[in-house]
């Protein structure tokens, strides 16, 4: 926002001042206005859909399946029928019982495997450290849609076509690398002299990792913990390759499969399972948010 | 805090010797990583060259005979060219939304939480869900979209989103665009947040005024994690079939059939598993140089 | 052409976490045209946040921001004709020397040529004109330095701003940075306002140093009033390295510097001279001085002091012995225990 000066300040009345002052406050305050809508914008665009789905869960069918009816009023009272249909009727609690357990397996195997491998790389320095970050780097990006054809062999090699637990082995490759990834930028920002204060007082080099760099890594670990878990929360392809009975599905093909019976799609039960499964995790993201950052630009910085 | 006294003698204890650790350190996470992606990726090779189908499990040979089969395939290339072109869309689109929007969430002002909550579902949501929002937003019936644009006026009756090539096309690209906006926008927000702030303090001081100050310092120096926000939002475009197989299966009529939809129909739905996997490998070389190129940029940013 | 600053009752509060800082809390001060002025102050004392303010990048919450006389609140760095050159130099990385110089010059209407042109002056000026082509990454931290001078000179402006700009050297390499500094100021005359913690490097470069704490001004005045005559304890012991011995006595404070504190025999002058007997702790050989660290007793309560021999001193101390200091009473400071500023002096035998 330059403001053009129109002579020496120096020689400038006041008068001619204050009339910049004025010009500059006025400037400001479009700019303001227009920074609040844009931001306003911002939200509806991203959320409408969302916004949508809520009202939609709660609408009577009559209201729902009328094409002249105003798709973000209620038209008619609102109902929980189909929320509670989504309870009772389908195997929306099953899926989120499964997509819950295989999280949690997911995310404990995915610490246990990639706490030590970015601690390794990050701070014990091998001169092949950086290479095998790197290569960590390029396996996150073969795809699980290049993939999923000959896991899915080696799935029903292992016996384990058609239950959840696949997807428990299988998800890791997914979340590891990028875990590596984040972790590596979290633990280089805990400071070595802590570490090597603990060593000198007597710890294992484990010993001070396990004691002293975890602890103090743990916002970063947490935030990774989500992060891993939404990976898998999100995980479509494999899951829809390698689970068909219903009972074993997640949430995350449960219900786009088991919510459409035949031609007929339940779309408010459709539209609250969208709602409750993102609400909660947005919430936690939202509040996680500085940290991924932070996590990110750490773990580009290579030191 | 137990302070142990270090033994006389010289060997150290395992749990100290750093040559012996870090390999260790790396064994499970490399172990899982080889065996359950190199070994597949090499599989996936060892497939295309087959006639491998779910029927028939046997490794028989057949050298090239599925890439022919796929070259004479019209469906492969417009799945190639869908793909491509869904990438190029989304990001071109992505980059301006994403740095507009990263620049609002650096920016301080009242309900930046709320709006940053809002901003953020799309990325959130599991991809199959928000694709499912999105199949009654682009119904041919009931759409929301056509009831708005009903209002004023602008049209007659409906507009069949999925059920028109280029609406299609339009529809897939939309809702790609949707959802990787808000990661390339944290990305980017990343990126602007590591500029020292002195730098723009600097600027005010030097007269550059809003604009000037974006063209000449904020996007000149934000070059590098632009380009891995664009990169990696590409390589999550082009990887993707969970929105294509919710939104129009592939169609109208293969229409918006792309690399990783056509590889699961072809593979899990025929049963061709041979012919998938050789469909799904063209993505590796695509892959493979938005990594290097992601690489470079990030080799870019230390470098400032 | 150089024009005064002036901030009239400048307050500047943040609204922290729940709490309200006060980083600047009612200041007044008003320079003259020309003159080299230092804030002086611990960390968090508000000079950084008061240059800030003067400079523009902060709106003043209470007070008014004066420049040759014109009110500037409100108006935005750039019509305010002021420079600045920050601690870290903030130079843009990405350009070369001379785009980071011509920068500033875009907001005027001037020709690519005239810009070039007068880009090179500033180099010239600075020494730096042969790194013209490169870029700040590739440079010496002095040398960055003088690359921020020359981008704030280039405008031609009515006030410089320098935020610690010398913080970031070597030691050895900040004297003599001092010294170029000084000089060019006052080549250019143009008023200059500089913060720094500093005090050393207060003295020897404000015409004028402006002592500050905890948002508040305690002094104003040229190097030798603020070293001699300090207004309180926090101004008497800032200055001054080592800072000002204080001596709590019979509900006041008195305060002699270090240099003043010598063997009887040999502080100078006639006239009435206060003795301290001064238990001697250890002694430290620095530069020729001995600084004699001891406890003095007999004074008021009992308190470690300091005292700074010089060179030509060359009394016999020893580590542990008694030995009989004095101060002159023209050297005595007094401050009131509880509120710290300078009272009257006192009586001396009471």
């Amino acid at each position: 926002m330059a403001v053009r000066v129109p002579a020496q300040l120096a020689t400038m009345t006041p008068a001619e001042v204050r009339r910049t002052r004025t010009r500059v406050a006025v400037r400001r305050r479009f700019g303001r206005v227009g920074l609040y809508v844009v931001a306003v914008v911002a939200a509806l665009a991203a959320a409408t859909p969302f916004i949508w789905s809520t009202i939609t869960m709660l609408k009577q069918d009559a209201d729902l399946y009328n094409a002249q009816n105003n798709p973000f009023v209620f038209n008619l009272d609102p109902t929980t029928k189909h929320i509670s249909f989504l309870f009772s009727d389908t195997k929306f609690l099953t899926f989120a019982v499964n997509t819950l357990w295989v999280g949690v397996l997911v995310v404990a195997i995915t610490l246990a495997a990639a706490l030590p491998a970015a601690y390794s790389l990050a701070r014990l320095n091998m001169p092949w450290a950086s290479g095998l970050g790197i290569a960590i780097f390029f396996v996150y990006l073969v795809p699980p849609t290049l993939l999923f054809i000959s896991l899915a062999r080696v799935v029903s090699i292992l016996g384990l076509q058609d239950s959840t637990w696949s997807l428990v082995l299988i998800y890791p490759t997914i979340t590891i690398p990028v875990a590596v990834w984040l972790l590596m930028g979290f633990l280089k920002a805990v400071p070595r002299d802590v570490e090597e204060q603990a060593m000198v007082d007597g710890y294992s080099r484990v010993g001070a990792f396990w004691r002293v760099v975890i602890p103090m890594a743990m916002p970063g670990i947490i935030a990774v913990i989500v992060f891993a878990f939404t990976l898998t929360a999100h995980e479509f392809i494999y899951a829809l390759a390698f689970v068909s009975p219903s009972d074993h599905k997640v949430i995350s093909t449960g219900v786009p499969t088991e919510l459409v019976r035949g031609d007929i799609f339940f779309w408010q039960s459709l539209q609250a399972s969208a709602v409750l499964v993102a609400v909660p995790i947005a919430f936690v993201f939202n509040l996680l948010l500085e940290r991924f950052i932070t996590g990110f630009t750490m773990g580009a910085v290579k030191t | 805090m137990g302070i142990t006294s270090l033994p006389a003698s010289e060997r150290r204890a395992l749990s100290d010797r750093e040559g012996f650790l870090a390999p260790l350190f790396l064994l499970p996470a490399v172990v899982y990583v080889v065996a359950l992606v190199a070994i597949p990726f090499f599989l996936a090779i060892a497939f295309s060259l087959t006639d491998v189908t779910a029927g028939d499990p046997s490794l028989d040979w057949v050298g090239f005979k599925n890439f022919d089969d796929i070259f004479h395939d019209p469906i492969f290339w417009r799945a190639l060219r869908n793909t491509l072109l869904f990438t190029a869309a989304t990001m071109v689109l992505t980059v301006v939304l994403a740095k507009a929007l990263a620049m609002i969430l650096v920016a301080d002002f009242r309900f930046k939480r709320l709006i940053r909550f809002f901003v953020l579902l799309p990325w959130i949501t599991p991809v199959a869900l928000a694709a499912i929002s999105w199949l009654w937003m682009f119904d041919s019936v009931y759409s929301p979209i056509d009831w708005v644009l009903r209002q004023p006026g602008l049209i007659d009756g409906n507009t069949h989103w999925l059920a028109r090539d280029n609406l299609a096309a339009i529809s897939v690209i939309a809702v790609q665009t949707w959802r990787i906006v808000p990661l390339a926008a944290v990305i980017i927000m990343a990126g602007l947040v590591a500029i020292p702030h002195e730098i723009n303090d600097a600027a005010a001081m030097d007269g550059a005024g809003f604009w000037r100050r974006l063209w000449e310092i904020t996007i000149p120096l934000n070059l590098p994690v632009i380009g891995v926000a664009t990169l990696f939002g590409a390589i999550l475009t082009f990887t993707d079939m969970t929105v294509v197989y919710i939104l129009t299966r592939g169609g109208p009529d293969n229409a918006t059939q792309t690399l990783p939809s056509y590889a699961f129909f072809k593979g899990i739905g025929g049963g061709d598993l041979a012919q998938g996997a050789a469909i799904a490998l063209f993505l590796f070389p695509l892959l493979l140089a938005a990594a290097i190129a992601i690489l470079r940029s990030v080799r870019k940013m230390e470098t400032l | 052409m150089a024009l005064a600053v002036e901030v009239r009752g400048l307050k500047k509060h943040y609204r922290g976490h729940g709490d309200h800082i006060r980083a600047v809390d009612g200041v007044d001060i008003s320079t003259r045209e020309g003159e080299y002025l230092v804030l002086l102050g611990p960390s968090g004392c508000g000079k950084t946040t008061l240059l800030r303010t003067i400079a523009g990048l902060e709106e003043a919450t209470e007070g008014e921001v004066l420049i040759g006389g014109n009110v500037v609140n409100g108006l935005p760095p750039r019509a305010r004709q002021v420079a600045m050159v920050f601690q870290s130099y903030a130079l843009y990385p990405h350009k070369t020397v001379e785009d980071n110089i011509t920068f500033p010059l875009k907001a005027e209407k001037i020709s690519k040529e005239e810009r070039r042109k007068k880009a090179r002056w500033a180099a010239d000026l600075l020494g730096i004109d042969h790194l013209l082509d490169r870029k700040p990454r590739h440079l010496s931290g002095g040398e960055r330095q003088r690359v921020a001078l020359a981008r704030a000179l280039v405008r031609e402006p009515s006030v410089f701003l320098l935020d610690e700009p010398l913080s970031n050297l070597d030691a050895k390499l900040r004297a003599s940075a001092r010294d170029e500094l000084k000089q060019f100021q006052q080549n250019l005359g143009t008023t200059t306002v500089y913060v720094t913690h500093d005090q050393a490097e207060a003295m020897g470069l404000g015409d004028r140093i402006a002592v500050m704490s905890e948002g508040k001004l305690r002094q104003l005045g040229p190097p030798h009033e603020v070293y001699d005559d300090p207004q309180d304890t926090f101004v008497a012991t800032f200055l001054g390295s080592p800072p000002m011995n204080l001596v709590p006595r019979n509900g006041h404070v008195l305060g002699f510097r270090p240099e003043n504190l010598l063997p009887e025999e040999v502080v100078p002058g006639g006239g009435t001279k206060l003795g301290v007997d001064l238990e001697v702790g250890r002694i430290e050989f620095l530069s020729g001085d001995r600084h004699v660290y001891g406890t003095a007793r007999g004074l008021g309560e009992e308190t470690r002091v300091i005292a700074r021999l010089p060179a030509t001193v060359t009394t016999p101390i020893e580590a542990g012995e008694v030995h009989r200091f004095a101060v002159h009473e023209k050297d005595l400071c007094f401050f009131d225990a509880e509120s710290g500023m300078r009272t009257a002096p006192q009586p001396v035998w009471a």
